[in-house]
């Protein structure tokens, strides 16, 4: 491995300094001369007609600017893949929440007053509001079936394998909650329009061309027309993927309509209640295991549910469909997957984005299996786990040098597994504290999926100004994952020149090129690869010019850019996706090269389970993964630690009280998330095998932390407590619920 | 934010006298706030009703005092005072310990005990330590001041035994329970920043493995925060054994009523209040041997 | 309509503010003085990135009408290096990684100033317990008690 200058080292995030001071500045502390404000009138029904609308007594509806469905100058839909998520809803809702119309006025504070005088009557109609409820096809609320995708994954002769004499059966059904991504800024947006210049929307958001695409489509406006400007964003986790074409509509629409800028801020109650959540759901496993423990088949079926409109369900189900399988050789494996509509507001992208589902489901039948035939965990896993050489379950067969029983191994000895399991089993019958030790071992797809990236296209530039700064263009946008730090380390490292002299080009659809979204872990290792190519691009070019010799100084590149721009009139490299060869999907069959590269995971939780209050304390965490290459090993482990502390959220802490769609514990009060005082030491470690086309032999990290807590923590409370949970968030009170059935207590209660 | 500012009036009275007359004149129309902490979170979600309020952030409700023979906290006293105070941590330890899980730190600067009894959450965090001490509250108003039990002081769900012109001027707490054993646990859904399912104070004393004198708080099992009355009944005079603990757990479930909740259930808040028990009389018993 | 005149000080500075006297402090400090480094999270006192020290204690300026803020000084992210360039505690979030999307980064960072006038070598307990009012969605918190440990250790003055 060669050593670098700049990768590989923790230089300071590139706008941390901002950040420390409190001078960044996020959407809602911005503004604009003569800005007013927007808020949305939403539905009170999960599906219906709506019969009239009244605009109540008490507030000034004259000075207000007031937009319907029937103000869209364009399509009524908010773009993402199909085109069934209105902007508006005009007439109908099919879940709570659903924006009706839109208000403005310069008073910030009459906004919620206003909105809580709009009276409006609806006709009721039946709605759905689980997977069971919507796969029983009694109530259609979408489509013809309620479908609203589904997948077919098949690989070998799965019945054939369960046929085999001898095998042995094992069952499980494991479901996942809804869960709310509670970035710590709500979602905002500014939008501003006039003939001349368009509509320009400033936004906290992920993606500003997935932005950009659908401000044309509502608004009819062309592409040169619209124009969208990532600002400073608190948090996204995915929940700024999709979301933020609505609000960022909305704004537009009312500045076009009031000819004034508009700034949308929504506050906590109405972004938990509205906006999108990860998508619940169920999975089946049926696998035939041979008495010595080697997975022969799996037949899988898999749930999601996607809320009322199909947003991004199908890819979220694509990557729950192609992670079922988990880790391991499956020589004959089925997934049937289907993602169902129901009356919420519809689910969305969240970090993992279908794989933490899944492998909850696939690493905590696992253990079921071991079990089943008189096998360790590790054991089980020793003998399943994918080597080089082997195919997954498309059928892609795995060309990196991998060792995961290795990892494995070296995850359970960091954690002291072995000398723990035994002296908790010791020590556990005497104890009102079970302690319990469990495991999970995963993988992460990186990039988009099979010809995701190809369609994607991604394009890259790296460029100098006239007065000798070095840019990045890129519309990858920064939410603290990390991006603006990585890539202009990159970029440095290629140009050979000094990081501080390198900064992100804004990321403002008028500046930058399509780099594709800030999603599914591929910024560092696709577009990180493009910067790449594109920096040392630039540097080829002022060689070849003759202005800059082959060793050069910082100094002596940024006069030698000047030079240049000051002849020929600028300095720009631009560089677009190649797709590595032998990457070919079947998107008809689900086969194939379904990623360009995994990165590797072996997770360890340690809980104590205490049987007075029932509640359980995560008390230490291994969080050891392969990630091709560590760019930067502060940021990293950031990463690592809040993926993993999000993950323990979702597995004990974060549940969605629903009310027929309506999130009733819609505040930070009473939906919970883990505070300073509930975490254990998260310990990171990280393997490298660095993957040959991704920058500097990095893969992706940023999701792959949040797909194995969950099934580890709850491995962990089966050997603490003797009892199998498969459902989660588990809290406290299904725990007591089912232990206290065991003891006598139980007897003595039901005698009151 | 929810709530119209300029639709509130929100007046500060420089002393206690002046807030007294203000509520005895004007009876009804004005809603005191102390820390704010609980009528803030009403007025952001733009559920507040009232709309005129009066401060009693006053000094004169705001100081600790020891008398020697009992320790007097101001109705104005934040949560971090009480912690912090060591007269309280060495006579009053489970309050001190309810006042430091009272929020998180910022809050507890600004949330005031006078302020939390009189918003009278079933599940308040300092109660159950009240009862364990025997506490007293002393009401003010024009006429005078008065003293009742803390017993007395929840009528029903957010009702109190406050006259509508009268505040919380101080809880009085008498200094004898400084060889008592103690037991204090909270259970919340996680560990800071938690409104409690579940929490219990406890003092008590045991003679020669007999449970001679006991005293048990608990929040979140009823409309109002709860003394076990009856359960300390059975507990009197018993030694801790597994059918007395059985009894003691009946008796605790047929006196308390929790309800299902978007924290928690009721089956669940039952199991853990004897859970509780049981782990309070453990302590108890193993402290005297 | 109630308008009032209060006085606040804030980051050395005096300010006469007109406003009803129920605006949130929080209100007050990021419209009427323009200091937007406090932001609001959640209206409810629970996330504590609104916080800062008013009359030198933390509280969440969500929560204070600013008829009980009248009089009080107030210091705000903007005003915690004085007249440095960055205090401890900034530099050691830089160096260890304590923020990522920075949104909670004022209120922590003001926290832990808080944290450190009590306790001046704080344990690890109470690093956690000094921050349990401020939540992190990015984090985890490690990079942050980190940060808070160095800044501990380090030598320079806490706010002025």
């Amino acid at each position: 491995m060669q050593s670098e200058r700049i990768v590989g080292k923790p230089v300071f995030r590139k706008e941390g300094l901002a950040k420390v001071l409190g001078a960044a500045r996020y959407v809602d502390d911005i503004s604009l001369p003569g800005m007013i404000f927007g808020a949305t009138v939403r539905s009170a029904v999960p599906r219906g007609r709506v019969l009239s609308i009244e605009y109540g007594p008490g507030i000034p509806w004259d000075e207000f600017t007031i937009v319907t469905a029937k103000d869209i100058p364009g399509h009524n839909y908010v773009a993402l893949i199909s085109n069934d998520w209105p902007c508006l809803a005009d007439g109908v809702v099919n879940h709570p929440q659903e924006p009706i119309l839109l208000l403005a006025h310069p008073d910030r504070h009459l906004l919620p007053l206003a909105v809580g005088a709009v009276k409006i009557e609806y006709e009721e109609l039946p709605s759905v509001h689980s997977i069971e409820e919507s796969e029983s096809g009694e109530t259609v609320v979408w489509g013809e079936d309620n479908i609203l995708k589904s997948y077919l994954l098949e690989k070998g002769d799965v019945d054939g394998a369960f046929r085999e004499p001898g095998v042995v059966i094992v069952d499980g059904e494991y479901t996942t909650g809804a869960q709310e991504h509670l970035y710590i800024e709500n979602n905002g947006a500014i939008a501003a329009y006039s003939e001349r210049e368009g509509v320009t929307y400033w936004g906290s958001l992920q993606c500003p061309f997935y932005a950009h695409k659908a401000l044309m489509a509502v608004t009819g406006l062309a592409e040169d027309k619209v124009r969208v400007i990532q600002v400073e964003t608190g948090g996204a986790f995915g929940g700024k993927e999709d979301y933020p074409s609505m609000i960022g509509a909305h704004a537009a629409l009312l500045a076009m309509k009031s000819g004034r800028p508009v700034k949308i801020i929504y506050d906590r109650m109405e972004d938990m209640a509205a906006t999108t959540k990860r998508h619940p759901s169920r999975a089946r496993h049926r696998t035939a295991v041979t008495k010595d423990g080697k997975l022969l088949a799996a037949d899988i079926e898999f749930c999601l549910d996607g809320g009322a409109y199909s947003t991004l369900s199908s890819t979220v189900l694509s990557r729950a469909t192609i992670h079922s399988g988990g880790a391991y050789h499956w020589p004959n494996i089925r997934v049937r997957s289907k993602a169902y509509a129901t009356n919420t507001p519809p689910h969305g992208a969240f970090r993992g984005f279908g794989a933490p589902q899944a492998l909850f489901a696939t690493e905590r039948h696992m253990d079921r299996v071991a079990k089943a035939v008189g096998l360790t965990p590790e054991e089980l896993r020793r003998r399943n786990l994918l080597r080089t050489g082997e195919t997954t379950s498309t059928g892609q067969v795995i060309r990196q040098e991998i060792d995961l029983p290795g990892w494995m191994e070296r995850a359970l000895d960091h954690a002291g597994y072995y000398e723990k399991k035994a002296r908790f089993d010791r020590q556990n019958p005497d104890s009102l504290r079970k302690k319990g030790i469990g495991f999970a071992v995963f993988l992460h797809g990186s990039g988009f999926t099979g010809s995701g990236e190809r369609y994607l296209n991604s394009l890259v530039g790296v460029d100098a100004t006239a007065d000798g700064r070095i840019r990045v263009l890129v519309s990858s946008t920064e939410f603290g994952q990390g991006t603006n730090t990585i890539l202009c380390q990159i970029a440095a490292e290629a140009l050979g020149v000094d990081y501080d002299v390198v900064e992100m080009a804004p990321a403002d659809t008028s500046i930058v090129p399509n780099s594709g979204p800030t999603v599914a872990s591929r910024t560092a290792m696709v577009v990180g690869r493009l910067v790449h190519s594109a920096a040392t691009g630039l540097k080829q070019t002022l060689i070849a010019s003759g202005l800059l010799s082959e060793t050069y100084t910082t100094t002596e590149l940024q006069e030698a850019a000047r030079d240049y721009i000051a002849r020929h009139g600028a300095l720009c490299s631009m560089s677009r996706y190649e797709a590595p060869p032998d990457v070919y999907w079947d998107d008809q069959k689900y086969s194939g090269e379904a990623y360009a590269a995994f990165a590797w995971a072996a997770y360890v939780a340690e809980v104590t389970v205490d049987l007075t209050p029932y509640s359980v304390t995560v008390d230490d965490f291994i969080a050891l993964q392969e990630v091709g290459r560590v760019l930067n090993p502060v940021l990293a482990t950031g990463q690592i630690e809040g993926g993993v502390a999000q993950a323990i959220g979702y597995a004990l802490y974060e549940k969605v009280a629903w009310d027929r769609g309506l999130m009733k514990n819609n505040q930070m009060t009473n939906y919970i998330i883990p505070t300073s005082q509930d975490l254990p030491k998260i310990r990171v470690y990280f393997e490298e095998v660095p993957f040959e086309f991704g920058a500097y032999g990095a893969k992706g990290i940023g999701e792959l932390p949040m797909d194995g807590p969950a099934p580890a923590i709850l491995n962990a409370i089966a050997h603490a407590t003797g009892e199998e949970f498969n459902a989660i968030p588990l809290l406290p009170e299904e725990i007591a619920e089912r232990l206290a059935s065991r003891t006598s207590v139980a007897r003595e209660m039901a005698a009151v | 934010m929810r709530s119209y500012p300029a639709d509130y009036d929100l007046i500060a009275p420089p002393n206690l006298d002046s807030v007294l007359q203000l509520l005895h004149d004007e009876a009804g129309q004005w809603t005191p706030i102390a820390g704010g902490t609980e009528i803030m979170v009403l007025f952001g979600a733009g559920k507040l009703a009232a709309r005129k309020l009066v401060s009693i952030s006053l000094p004169e409700l705001g100081q600790i005092v020891d008398d020697g023979d009992s320790i007097s906290i101001g109705g104005g006293c934040t949560f971090t005072q009480i912690r912090h105070h060591a007269g309280i941590q060495k006579h009053f330890p489970l309050l001190a310990q309810c006042a430091a899980w009272t929020g998180g730190i910022a809050n507890q600067n600004r949330g005031t005990i006078g302020g939390n009894l009189a918003n009278a959450s079933p599940a308040a965090d300092s109660p159950p330590a009240l009862f364990a001490y025997a506490a007293e509250l002393e009401l003010i108003s024009v006429r005078g001041k008065r003293r009742i039990p803390y017993e007395q002081f929840h009528l029903g769900y957010k009702k109190t035994a406050l006259a509508p012109d009268e505040l919380i001027r101080a809880v009085v707490l008498p200094k004898r329970f400084e060889k008592a054993l103690g037991y204090g646990r909270k259970v919340g859904p996680r560990n800071a920043q938690a409104i409690s399912k579940i929490c219990v104070a406890a003092t008590g004393s045991l003679r020669q493995g007999r449970v001679e004198e006991i005293r048990i708080g608990m929040g979140s099992v009823a409309p109002t925060p709860l003394r076990l009355l009856r359960t300390e009944q059975v507990l009197q005079g018993t030694v801790p054994n597994a059918a007395t603990i059985a009894e003691a757990r009946r008796v605790l479930a047929s006196e308390s009523a929790p309800i299902d909740d978007i924290r928690s259930t009721a089956s669940y808040r039952t199991l853990v209040a004897g859970n509780m028990l049981e782990e309070m009389l453990h302590v108890f018993a193993g402290a005297s041997r | 309509m109630t308008v009032r005149q209060f006085s606040l000080r804030v980051n050395g500075t005096d300010h006469l503010v007109a406003a009803p006297p129920m605006t949130r402090l929080l209100d007050v400090l990021r419209h009427d003085l323009a200091l937007t480094g406090t932001k609001e999270g959640c209206g409810e006192g629970e996330c504590g990135s609104c916080s800062v020290m008013l009359n030198g204690v933390l509280i969440n300026s969500c929560l204070v009408p600013l008829a009980q803020a009248d009089g009080a000084t107030i210091v705000t992210i903007e005003g915690v290096c004085g007249q440095e360039k960055l205090n401890r505690v900034q530099r050691a979030f830089l160096e260890c990684g304590g923020a990522q999307c920075g949104i909670c980064t004022p209120g922590m960072i003001v926290a832990t100033l808080h944290l450190f006038e009590k306790h001046p070598h704080p344990t690890q307990e109470q690093i956690q317990e000094g921050l349990n009012g401020n939540l992190c969605r990015c984090t985890g918190y490690m990079r942050i008690f980190a940060a808070a440990e160095k800044a501990a250790s380090s030598d320079s003055g806490a706010i002025r």
